[in-house]
């Protein structure tokens, strides 16, 4: 016991006698790179206010990196920033501009390579092209961070926070906005992404690829090229989200390929053409979600086995449900439908015919997309009318028994 | 021409239904606009109706003034004036009088929740442009109608016959087509086929300057790429325009040898 006392000891002494470098134009130390040079481990390098000049700066040392308000990196667009290759590092308050793009190198504006236990916030990055690059990397805090570029095209841009292999990440309050991902994880398992909000990016606002064991909540993703993506992972919840807005020919509020064991709930998807867009999806709870003037609301493809969809709420979206198999075990249970015209004679709140969410319409244009062409046409409505009263062609099992009258999930 | 078009334009205004189809459009702006209180929106449910409910009265309203002023055209007829001036005025007048109703009924309410301070104008002077085109080419049509069959009832029928075949029918073949020859490509199929309904023309022109012609999917990018040029605009009003000038030609040519 002592003995460990003693360590705890040293290892206090060992954190007092840590230096500060500071580094400005008129100090004795110029450049961020000379102070890394002759940083030690432990040290704070204080950067003061002013206009530098540098890239590939790496940084193998447990240093604390803080910038005086009013400090700016700038790339001048020939590569990446800081590469850090050490564990117990922070950096804050900086804000970094102009890193250069490349068809072959993923240039960074922090990119972080084998470490653990670092910080990275309150940083600013414009016109980046990378913005914070992860590497084989564990236990990282990325917070209220701002990242942004203007590039025009998909292959000439990068992602904002983009982690490959990590664990135990945690990244919030960031504002991404004009990349290619707002977020992107890939191989990244138990980490947190929350209250940030992704908009405008050319791709995906966020998009996670083989990443298991992840949670995302209180985001909000809007006006994003394509919307979000959750591809390949196992055990994912997503509550409290927000997509809004992801409104073109090949978008959707958010896209599942391939997920398995996954709870979305309380989430708002608003005016996108695709609410959900799932293929290959597996025990999937769906609650307490609202669907809000989709185009369609949820889009189910093949291969989906025991997705469960209760207490949502489907309100004014073009279409339901459009959905491509007969056979299912997919179940819609206690659901609000804006079009269900059922009544509920015993007053219970819930509606006494079971409302059939896919209509035939929706079900000809699963055949023949080209049929789309004829929405809001006057035939569409009276042969929807007619196989709502009699079912032919549309799945005879799938229905919601418990339709509820009212709207659930007013709140959100 | 003028003073028969004036006289068929005040005998229609002074009869009740030109106020009925005009408070209609009245009350029908106005509930819409209460209702969601967003131009756009009322926009979009204003089509719905437009492009159903324009072709029917125009087409009901056509053959029934026909049948009514019969005893007054042959009177007319009787008189040295020039056949087509006689019904040209009268085409003209029941057309312009339900157009009229339509753009005011509609264009007061919207006005009055400030139409012109929104977004939305565009595409509201298009729906009334291509309301009006359907006005002016279902009326037409029914005075083909009417003018062919000597028969009251049987114009009836043929007239509400024509209008189902374009509103409904033509859809449901047009669909089925579509199904069936799954395997084609379809896109180019489908342009032209909206072409030849001017229900379905006015529909897909309307619905491709709304957000919701996202939806169309890959179809919608031809068809969008086809009607979202000025050319497209262009072509496509002149369809309109040949929707309305062949049945006036016909007409024309069908009075000629016509025996009253």
């Amino acid at each position: 016991m002592r003995f460990i006392n003693l360590l705890f000891f040293l290892f206090f002494i060992s954190v007092l006698q840590a230096k500060q470098i500071e580094v400005c134009e008129s100090c004795a130390i110029k450049s961020i790179k000379d102070a890394i040079e002759i940083a030690e481990k432990g040290d704070e390098i204080l950067i003061k206010t002013g206009l530098y000049k540098e890239h590939d700066i790496i940084v193998s040392k447990s240093v604390v990196i803080i910038g005086e308000k009013g400090v700016i990196l700038d790339g001048e667009g020939v590569g990446g920033i800081f590469t850090f290759e050490a564990d117990n590092f922070t950096i804050k308050n900086v804000k970094i501009i102009n890193v250069g793009s490349s068809y072959t190198v993923d240039y960074a504006a922090i990119k972080v390579v084998k470490a653990q236990n670092f910080i990275i916030e309150n940083c600013t990055f414009e016109s980046v092209f990378f913005g914070i690059l992860i590497e084989k990397s564990k236990k990282g805090i990325i917070r209220n961070n701002k990242i942004s570029s203007n590039r025009a095209s998909e292959a000439s841009s990068g992602n904002g926070i983009h982690i490959w292999d990590g664990d135990k990440m945690e990244v919030y309050n960031n504002e991404l906005f004009g990349l290619r991902d707002g977020i992107y994880f890939e191989f990244v398992k138990n980490s947190f992404v929350y209250n940030n909000l992704s908009t405008n990016n050319i791709r995906y606002g966020l998009h996670f690829m083989f990443s298991n064991k992840n949670e995302y909540h209180h985001n909000e993703f809007r006006n994003n090229g394509a919307g979000v993506a959750v591809m390949f992972s196992k055990y994912i919840s997503m509550h409290h989200n927000k997509f809004r807005l992801n409104w073109g020919s090949a978008s959707y509020g958010l896209l599942l390929k391939e997920i398995y064991d996954a709870e979305i709930y309380n989430n708002l998807f608003e005016e996108n053409t695709i609410g959900i867009n799932g293929e290959g999806c597996t025990r999937i709870n769906y609650k307490n979600n609202s669907f809000l003037r989709n185009g369609w609301a949820i889009k189910i493809a093949g291969a989906c086995y025991a997705n469960i969809f209760t207490n949502n709420d489907f309100m004014h979206n073009s279409l339901d449900l459009a959905y491509n198999s007969k056979l299912n075990d997919n179940k819609f249970d206690n659901n609000y439908w804006s079009e269900y015209t059922g009544y509920d004679l015993d007053k219970n709140g819930i509606g006494d015919i079971p409302y059939r969410p896919v209509k035939l319409f929706s079900y000809i244009v699963n055949q023949t997309p080209e049929a789309l062409v004829l929405l809001r046409s006057l035939f569409v409505d009276i042969i929807n009318f007619s196989e709502k009263v009699s079912p032919v062609f549309t799945p005879d099992d799938l229905l919601d028994e418990n339709p509820k009258m009212k709207r659930i999930n007013d709140s959100i | 021409m003028l003073k028969i078009l004036k006289y068929s334009f005040y005998d229609l205004m002074r009869s009740r239904w030109s106020y009925v189809y005009f408070l209609f459009y009245l009350l029908l702006g106005f509930v819409l606009l209460f209702l969601n209180n967003d131009v756009n929106k009322a926009v979009i449910t204003l089509m719905n109706i437009i492009i159903v409910l324009t072709p029917l009265i125009g087409t009901i309203f056509g053959v029934m003034y026909y049948y009514n002023s019969k005893e007054f055209t042959e009177l007319l007829l009787a008189q040295p004036i020039n056949r087509s001036k006689i019904f040209m005025g009268q085409y003209l007048g029941i057309s312009i009088s339900l157009t009229l109703s339509l753009v005011l009924g509609l264009g007061i309410p919207f006005v009055l929740y400030g139409l012109f301070k929104s977004t939305a104008i565009f595409n509201f002077s298009l729906l009334l442009v291509v309301g009006s085109f359907l006005n002016f080419i279902f009326v037409a049509l029914s005075y083909n109608i009417a003018l062919s069959t000597e028969n009251k009832i049987k114009g009836f029928g043929y007239a509400i016959l024509m209008w189902l075949f374009l509103a409904v029918i033509y859809d449901g073949i047009f669909l089925i087509s579509l199904v069936m020859f799954n395997e084609y490509p379809l896109d180019k199929f489908s342009l032209v086929a909206t072409m030849f309904n001017p229900i379905d023309l006015s529909r897909i022109l309307i619905l491709l300057k709304l957000d919701i012609s996202a939806l169309l999917g890959y179809t919608g990018a031809v068809f969008r790429k086809f009607f979202g040029t000025n050319l497209g605009m262009v072509l496509s009003m002149l369809i309109l325009v040949f929707w309305v000038l062949i049945p006036i030609v016909r007409m024309n040519f069908k009075l000629r040898k016509k025996d009253f």
